[in-house]
């Protein structure tokens, strides 16, 4: 075992009373009785791997949120809010509402119509087999190692918040996730989708409105982390409470970014890729059982996704204005690494991710203890079957179906799809506990999964609205940028100096570098899509038909007055999305 | 959403917060009569009583609206 991890047995956060073992086995138990009930629901491929598209806007939208609302993105926002301040709140906001309100108004009708399973799918509609293989084989391999990912994450953070054992954990979970999604398909990962959003709120809301009433407002807040922070002698202060005023300069602010990045390589790239091509959210909103209802999921999404920074970003700052040691002096969060060395626990060091913890345990008595601690749990369980549920669609209808058995039944499709959601648990499990033994490949991992989702976008973007765009300028795109966005990682990784080329300055940390790298990767799949497009020949517009803007008739919906439209909800959050830009300002 | 059954996915969160809610209530009950030795912050505002109380009530208020027996009625309704 990682000698860091035998550390962390010595300390826990919290001590479990019975009355939150009794929340927490009750959740299990609910979830495996909801696997059991959608077995009988889930006979056809329609059923298992695409909910049998019957999902209501609200159910799609709910589980197209929750899929991205993992604990490691709780837990990990919050401590990045502690690091960087409300900065974090940019990836909730500009991160994520402009491009769920383009995937509902301009990318949903196409991805509708052309009644795709999955992006990869897509892919091969429109620019044919090479494109589809490669990125489903790239997805399905990232999803399952995310997936390991999930569960490795969640088992440390059991062991240093509850002092659980990590085989324990890992096991547990991972059958009980096996379990239901191999029972119900992607109906039962949605349920407990939905199930997860509700247990997070009514988990996590306490510890902001606990929280401002002990600071004394936002005003309160605001105040304490300007003294601490000044206290600390932290550059430019003031900089943790403002979204956008300090984005001007890369040193004004505590992660070194200026508005490009934020605006073009988080908005433009990085977040459309994501919420626009990762078929792990995509999924859920293809379940819905018609195309107004695919188009208002996303919107539904976007406006509950608004309000997350409560739950995710107070909390963090929240940290940063209250939290005291044991003798009252102010508690100073510091990196995993330190935190987690033996120096760092023989000193009772915490790390920034422990912030959520810590403030649940400031506030939470026995009882609601057990239900921040369930909806953690809850929320670990989610990420992984979601990862699993797409990883079992893209392996059997892209992989399996395209390459390997072109002529499988659809009852085939099923069996083969309930084996490989036991199978990509296996593997999950591998790489859990392959993380355990060389952390550092967490950190690659993860950065491959960002390498695809950005040139991915480009490619998408390009096949739906540019009907030039051909077979070879596609492939020949989504690989280029690709390999150039692995160089890229590669290149800082062993000249830490040329950061100040890629991200365009050297006080660039972790999360600027990877907004540049996303923007310019992107940028590298454009220009070679369309250098090579131009050079070959495309296809004509009757084989385009139902794939690109413009060569698409979008099917009549039926009559909806002006406030039931998805163009009016979705002109209702981008006002509401403005107002808290000027208002945190 | 309705699942192909009888159960909507509304009806297990309703069974979710209700049975959560009543568990931190009747915690929160006990702390009013017994207070605990060591209380976290804010101990006094009783978090546990009033945030039980709104999800038990918010969980009722689920259970019943979607409870199978409605929902039979208003599918049998509806055909």
């Amino acid at each position: 075992m990682n000698p860091a991890l035998l550390v962390l047995s010595s300390s826990t956060l919290v001590h479990l009373s019975p009355v939150d073992l009794v929340i927490i086995v009750f959740y299990f138990a609910l979830v495996l009785a909801i696997g059991l009930y959608l077995k009988g629901q889930a006979n056809t491929g329609e059923d298992f791997f695409m909910a049998g598209r019957e999902m209501t806007a609200w159910v799609a939208g709910l589980a197209f949120l929750s899929a991205n609302l993992g604990s490691l993105e709780l837990m990990g926002w919050a401590g990045n809010s502690y690091k960087y301040g409300i900065l974090a709140a940019h990836w909730y906001w500009i991160g994520a509402i402009p491009a769920m309100l383009f995937l509902a108004l301009i990318m949903m009708p196409f991805y509708y119509v052309c009644k795709t399973h999955s992006v990869p799918g897509y892919l091969k509609l429109r620019f044919g087999q090479d494109s589809q293989a490669l990125s489903s084989i790239s997805f399905a391999l990232m999803t399952v190692l995310m997936s390991g990912i999930n569960m490795y994450a969640m088992a440390v953070v059991m062991k240093v918040v509850l002092g659980w054992d990590l085989n324990f954990s890992i096991i547990v979970s991972s059958v009980t996730v096996a379990i239901y999604v191999a029972l119900g398909g992607l109906r039962s990962a949605i349920f407990n989708e939905v199930l997860q959003f509700f247990l997070i709120w009514a988990g996590a809301l306490l510890i902001p409105i606990l929280g401002l009433i002990e600071a004394g407002g936002w005003d309160g807040l605001k105040a304490k982390i300007l003294h601490n922070l000044t206290e600390q002698h932290a550059a430019n202060p003031g900089a943790y409470t403002h979204l956008w005023s300090t984005l001007g300069n890369f040193s004004d602010n505590p992660m070194g970014i200026n508005w490009a990045g934020i605006v073009f390589g988080l908005g433009a790239v990085i977040a459309m890729g994501y919420w626009t091509t990762d078929f792990l959210v995509v999924q859920r909103v293809l379940s819905a059982k018609d195309l107004r209802s695919a188009e208002l999921a996303p919107i539904i999404g976007a406006a509950f996704k608004m309000m997350v920074p409560f739950i995710v970003i107070l909390p963090g700052l929240l940290g940063l204005a209250l939290l005291r040691d044991g003798s009252g002096n102010l508690l100073r969060l510091v990196p995993a690494d330190l935190a987690w060395s033996p120096a760092g626990q023989a000193q009772g060091l915490h790390g920034y991710d422990e912030v959520l913890p810590l403030m649940l345990a400031r506030y939470c008595g026995p009882g609601l203890l057990g239900l921040g601690i369930t909806a953690l749990i809850a929320g670990f369980m989610s990420g992984m079957a979601g990862n699993v549920s797409a990883f079992s669609t893209v392996w059997t209808y892209d992989i399996y179906g395209a390459l390997i058995n072109k002529n499988a039944t659809d009852e085939g499709k099923v069996r083969m799809g309930r084996w490989v959601t036991v199978i990509g648990v296996g593997i999950s499990i591998g790489t859990a506990y392959l993380v355990m033994h060389a952390q550092s490949i967490m950190d690659y991992v993860q950065a491959l999964f960002s390498f695809f989702i950005a040139p991915l976008f480009g490619t998408v973007i390009l096949g739906m609205l540019w009907k030039r765009a051909t077979k070879a300028g596609g492939f020949w795109g989504l690989l280029a940028g690709t390999v150039s966005s692995v160089g890229m990682y590669f290149w800082v990784k062993f000249d830490p100096s040329s950061v100040r080329y890629l991200a365009l300055s050297d006080k660039a940390q972790d999360q600027a570098q990877n907004m540049f790298r996303a923007l310019w990767c992107w940028l590298i799949c454009v220009i070679v899509t369309v250098v090579v497009s131009l050079m070959t020949k495309p296809k004509s517009d009757e084989e385009l038909k139902d794939l690109v803007y413009g060569l698409s008739p979008i099917p009549k919906q039926e009559h909806v007055r002006w406030f039931q439209s998805p163009i009016f909800w979705g002109a209702v959050v981008a006002v509401a999305f403005i107002v808290l830009q000027i208002i945190f300002w | 959403m309705k699942s192909g059954g009888s159960l909507s996915i509304w009806f297990f969160i309703g069974v979710s917060l209700a049975v959560n809610g009543a568990i931190i209530f009747a915690r929160g009950i006990y702390e009013l009569v017994y207070p605990p030795e060591h209380q976290v912050v804010l101990y006094q505002l009783h978090a546990n009583v009033w945030w039980g109380a709104v999800l038990l009530i918010l969980g009722l208020f689920f259970s019943l609206r979607f409870s199978p027996a409605r929902e039979r009625a208003r599918m049998a309704g509806k055909s």
